[in-house]
């Protein structure tokens, strides 16, 4: 059965290519078939590799498809490997993947580019398991460029809209600036050790490298550089808001529950190099901290919701780069899947809203749809409690253990511990600000169609509901793979740390109640005072990174471009012409045809001739 | 005798061609394909040849006995996968002329073929003087073809090309006359011959000058920074058959050469030169990926990326290891199909609507559903998708470059970045976006026709063979390198004991 694992990327892409190749022709009942159903047989051979690989007992197994390449030293090939941690990875993937693939057959089904949607989403499916199936860095390149084009192609789904196309674009070209800092991380480690097999990488660095050397301090920063693009973390993150001008089932699929997290899985996967360098892995948890941070902020001020559960994804991703940074591996990991469960389930959730109220994003909009969405209100209740961690749900274990990794470090772990209690203190507010904007108080009479949920939108929320209820729950067998890294010591924290963490995002939906529920507190009143305003207005515009990267880099590149539109250098050649040319209408003038002209012009070489051959 | 046969079969393909214009207009082009279809069969027989020495075939006759001139041919992995790229793309340029060209059809498809004999001779000539002949044959037919079917500013583009591609192939013509000098002066006799010249000692300022010759010659014709400006004039006034051909084929012959004759003939030199080169290569990356991105005509756009692309090329072969030159020739390989494809879209484009302006474009999806998913598909190889040939090439020049000038490397990579932004520009202003077209123009764009879909899937298919198992292409080339290397790295090895 093992061997068989080069089928779960090979039937999404069979899909892709069926649909690709017919065109547009198939009825939408067979491109609803091909498109979920390849997911679906997906899921089934990874659960059943799943289950057979987790009784062998074995760390792991590869199986070798081809050699892709082979120069000199440089063989990377076509090889699969699967341990705990690809395993959860590609359980995820192909899961939650199968849902949403089934919940857009219904989604999706008044758009005319039905089959263009299923055959981007399949292929992103497979390009998403190659990369978490690699065993090489070069095979997990393919996958992380792959997922990026079909985001763009998906973010720009709806590609009459040039708002779309640009949030497309922003997307590729900055997660490509993170690419490219992860392309040349692979020439470095490649240059340095010879190979860029994953396990054989890991095993090199930890015998040629000491811990703290620049090598590996300059690979990790490479590789990071990566994992901030793809997993859109401070600095790299501006692109993923924008990325919500997809249709939504791609915002639940790509841009919550799996491509974003592909940083996370980056980091994770290479955390030997990390553990080297012990600087870059700090880094990466105040990067993880100053990020959710910053979203936590922004996400309190958005009216959208899909650009509110954006920044909460950035948000909670940011947790987990703070598990990675405070070596909390599987914490994170743990959380990355948690988060999958419970973001799928808003994002879908969202989708039922926005369908059923024709495109309305705007949640001031919305108002007290309980009633009229309850399937929406439930998914939207238990996301987030999932999300807020609220005691037993998902969230709550995952969000759990990876604060108790942050106390359990020495130096300023205490400080990344109180980031992060800050953080969900945030989560709470904006997480049920959206609640009770949008399902309680006063119902907005302009909509008051039925939910649109039919049992194929409504069976995966369902699903959905009951993982992010009790994924808390699950194991994920990832101890193998992390073991030499991980602090097993039980770290005993007091009695008082638990219920602060239990406390705090209890608070947070406390706080959003008041403003928004039972409307004790007016936001309005708060927006009364002008730092108030204006703290508003620079949180919700993210900080205004948006305007910075756009005088720093946009702006400068197009002036430049444009200027230049007639290439300088060729203008040089030009310049050659010109003189040319003026050289010759001077010559050609002396042509004049009067002899007294020549006669003198005679003499003045003559003499002038005959200086030089006295002077020299 | 068979790459006698492989010249002569274009050779006198175009004179047939030419003479069956008499007949009918139209049967020249049936000629022509057949001509160059019969080529590339004759070539596939050689992919099964045993290695004699060096050469999978060679071929020797006395020409000019006083001067050491001979008539010699031999084909290795290198030159059998450029030649083979030569007739494919030949076939393919054919097809893209098959209904643009209307007038002076003989005439036209005997330059066209005469073109393609002067590149098999190129990639096939080993003694220098037959190689500067034939670097000669195929410039004017080229010429011609820019100057008698290109568009509106024709006789401008065509002579900035005769000018710049005449000068640079001067210096290179001085300096092959100089070698044959100093193979006398050395060995007491005349020789042109490849492996002659290769023992000929040129270390020195002399060396230095005379490597700067080949290298002026090759990296005009590659384009490089700065002598690239000819390039976009000639694309975006040449007939979109003449576009395949100076993109997809003309342009390798600098990068063929610079591999063949310019570090090989003057290791030394070269490597006291490579980091100039390298830095012009990644000049070229960089600098031509944001003139392209400033440019309006669609045509100039892709010729500017062209002369980005060609940077790894350079950048690659200056490296001088197995991963940096290995990249090298992918990249020349898949630029050859991508950029040749990306060329006839930009050429049926014109064809349809008159004008290579993007300003005029856009919206083009739903008009020509077809053309717009090729023309995705050639954007996304252009900017280096892993799974498709270019980034094999790309990657693998920047991880050998990387071994050899991190900075540069560094630098040049940045173009993967610019690659994605002035790609994707393009699908956004042409086929993104709304109609914006004349109104009456919607719906009467017309989407590719089978002939079109059948060449653009041939070279679809071949760019994901080169990403997916390079290894057929790899394996083609590994032991001409390794013959370079050692050879070269023997040299490095006795100058660090001396």
């Amino acid at each position: 059965m093992l061997d068989l694992i080069w089928l779960l990327p090979t039937f999404p892409l069979l899909g892709f290519l069926i649909l690709v190749l017919s065109s547009g022709q198939l009825s939408k009942k067979v491109v609803a078939l091909v498109g979920a159903g390849s997911i679906g047989l997906s899921f089934l051979v990874a659960a059943l590799i799943a289950v057979e690989f987790l009784n062998s007992g074995a760390e792991f197994y590869s199986m070798t498809a081809w050699t892709w390449m082979s120069v000199g030293q440089f063989t990377p090939g076509f090889t699969f490997y699967l341990d705990g941690l690809s395993l959860v990875m590609m359980l995820i993937i192909t899961g939650v993947g199968f849902l949403i693939h089934l919940y857009s057959t219904g989604f999706m089904i008044d758009d005319p580019s039905y089959s263009r949607f299923f055959s981007y989403m399949n292929l992103f499916v497979a390009s998403m398991l190659m990369l978490v199936l690699a065993d090489n860095l070069v095979l997990l390149y393919l996958g992380w460029e792959g997922v990026g084009l079909c985001s763009y192609l998906l973010i720009g789904f709806w590609y009459d809209n040039p708002a779309n196309g640009a949030a497309a674009r922003k997307a590729f070209v900055v997660t490509r600036v993170g690419d490219t800092s992860m392309a040349l991380g692979l020439f470095l480690l490649f240059a340095q050790l010879g190979t860029l097999n994953i396990q054989d990488l890991m095993g090199a660095a930890e015998a040629n490298w000491t811990s703290g050397s620049g090598v590996a301090v300059a690979a990790a920063l490479l590789l990071l550089g990566g994992a901030v693009g793809k997993s859109a973390q401070l600095p790299l993150q501006t692109w993923l808001p924008d990325a919500m001008a997809g249709p939504t089932p791609i915002s639940a699929l790509i841009h919550a529950a799996t491509m974003v997290t592909a940083g996370v899985y980056l980091i994770a996967r290479t955390h030997i190099l990390f553990e080297l360098a012990p600087t870059v892995q700090l880094l990466v948890a105040w990067i993880g901290l100053a990020t959710l941070l910053m979203a936590g902020f922004t996400a309190m001020t958005q009216h959208d919701i899909k650009r509110i559960l954006a920044y909460s994804t950035i948000s909670q991703i940011g947790y987990m780069f703070l598990g990675l940074g405070v070596g909390a591996w599987s914490a994170s990991v743990f959380h990355l899947m948690t988060h999958a469960f419970f973001k799928a389930l808003l994002f879908l959730g969202a989708g039922t809203v926005i369908l059923s109220l024709h495109h309305e994003h705007d949640i001031f909009k919305m108002g007290g749809k309980r009633k009229q969405l309850p399937v929406a209100f439930y998914s939207f209740l238990i996301g987030s409690l999932a999300l807020a961690a609220f005691p037993f749900t998902s969230g709550f274990f995952s969000k759990d253990e990876i604060l108790l990794g942050a106390l359990a470090l020495e130096g300023p772990g205490t400080w990344l511990w109180l980031g992060g209690v800050v953080g969900a203190f945030f989560t709470g507010i904006y997480s049920f600000r959206l609640v009770f904007v949008v399902f309680f108080g006063e119902s907005q009479a302009h909509h008051d169609d039925k939910e649109v949920a039919g049992w194929n939108m409504a069976g995966p929320l369902f699903i959905l509901m009951v993982l992010s209820l009790l994924g808390g729950f699950i194991h994920i067998p990832v101890e193998s793979v992390f073991n030499h890294g991980e602090a097993h010591e039980e770290h005993h924290v007091s009695g008082l740390i638990h219920g602060i963490m239990i406390a705090v995002p209890l608070l947070g939906i406390l706080v959003a109640y008041l403003f928004y529920g039972g409307r004790q507190l007016s936001a309005d009143k708060l927006m009364a005072n002008p730092l108030a305003a204006a703290l508003h207005k620079f949180w919700f515009s993210h900080w205004g990174m948006d305007a910075l990267y756009n005088t720093l880099f946009v702006r400068p590149f197009v002036y430049l471009a444009k200027l230049n539109r007639l290439d300088i250098i060729d203008q040089c050649y030009g310049l050659v012409v010109t003189l040319s040319r003026a050289g010759h209408g001077l010559l050609a003038k002396l042509q004049n045809g009067m002899l007294g002209w020549y006669a003198a012009s005679l003499i003045f070489g003559l003499v002038l001739l005959m200086t030089l051959g006295v002077l020299l | 005798m068979i790459i006698v046969l492989l010249i002569s079969i274009l050779f006198f393909g175009g004179v047939l061609a030419w003479l069956a214009e008499i007949i009918d207009p139209r049967l020249p082009r049936l000629v022509a394909l057949l001509a160059v279809i019969l080529d590339f069969l004759v070539m596939l027989t050689l992919l099964g040849a045993d290695a004699d020495g060096a050469w999978l075939v060679s071929f020797t006759a006395d020409w000019i006995a006083r001067f050491g001139i001979t008539i010699y041919f031999a084909v290795d992995g290198l030159s059998l996968l450029l030649i083979l790229l030569t007739a494919f793309l030949g076939v393919i340029a054919v097809g893209s002329a098959w209904t643009e060209i209307t007038e002076r059809t003989g005439f036209f498809y005997f330059n066209l073929l005469w073109t393609l004999a002067g590149v098999v001779g190129v990639f096939t000539a080993l003694d220098l003087f037959l190689f500067f002949f034939f670097w000669e044959v195929m410039l004017i037919p080229m010429y011609f073809i820019i100057a008698i079917w290109g568009h509106e500013n024709k006789q401008y583009a065509a002579m900035k090309f005769f000018i710049f591609t005449q000068v640079s192939g001067l210096l290179m013509l001085i300096a092959i006359l100089v070698m044959a000098y100093l193979h006398y002066s050395q060995f007491g006799a005349f020789s042109f011959r490849y492996e002659d010249l290769l023992n000929v000692e040129t270390s020195g300022a002399l060396g230095y000058w005379l490597m700067l010759g080949f290298f002026v010659g090759f990296a005009t014709k590659l384009p490089s920074v700065p002598f690239h400006s000819w390039l976009p004039d000639a694309h975006s006034q040449a007939p979109t058959a003449g576009s395949v051909i100076l993109a997809g084929i003309l342009l390798k012959t600098g990068a063929y050469g610079l591999i063949r004759f310019t570090v090989p003939l003057f290791p030394e030199a070269a490597m006291e030169f490579a980091p100039i080169a390298m830095t012009l290569a990644a000049i070229s990356i960089v600098y031509c990926a944001k003139v392209a991105f400033g440019q309006d005509d669609l045509k100039r756009l892709i010729a500017y990326t062209s002369v980005s692309h060609m940077g790894f090329v350079t950048l690659g072969v200056f490296a001088w290891n197995e991963q940096a030159l290995q990249g090298a020739i992918m990249t020349m390989l898949a630029h050859g199909l991508s950029a040749a494809a990306l060329f006839m879209l930009a050429g049926g484009l014109q064809h349809r609507i008159h004008t290579r302006s993007m300003a005029a474009m856009g919206g083009f999806w739903a008009q020509v559903p077809r053309m717009s998913v090729v023309a995705l598909f050639f954007s996304i190889a252009a900017l280096g998708m892993p799974g498709l040939g270019n980034f094999v090439g790309e990657f693998l020049a920047l991880l050998g470059a990387f071994q050899a000038n991190i900075t540069l490397t560094t630098i040049s990579a940045l173009g993967l970045v610019l690659a994605s932004v002035y790609s994707l520009w393009v699908i956004q202003k042409v086929f993104h976006g709304a109609f914006t077209g004349d109104s009456d123009q919607q719906g009467q764009l017309l989407d590719l026709d089978r002939r079109e879909m059948c060449y653009f899937i041939l070279m679809m298919l071949g760019l994901i063979w080169m990403g997916l198992y390079p290894q057929s292409f790899l394996a083609l080339s590994e032991p001409v390198l390794d013959g370079l290397l050692s050879s070269s790295s023997e040299l490095f090895a006795a100058l660090g004991r001396g």
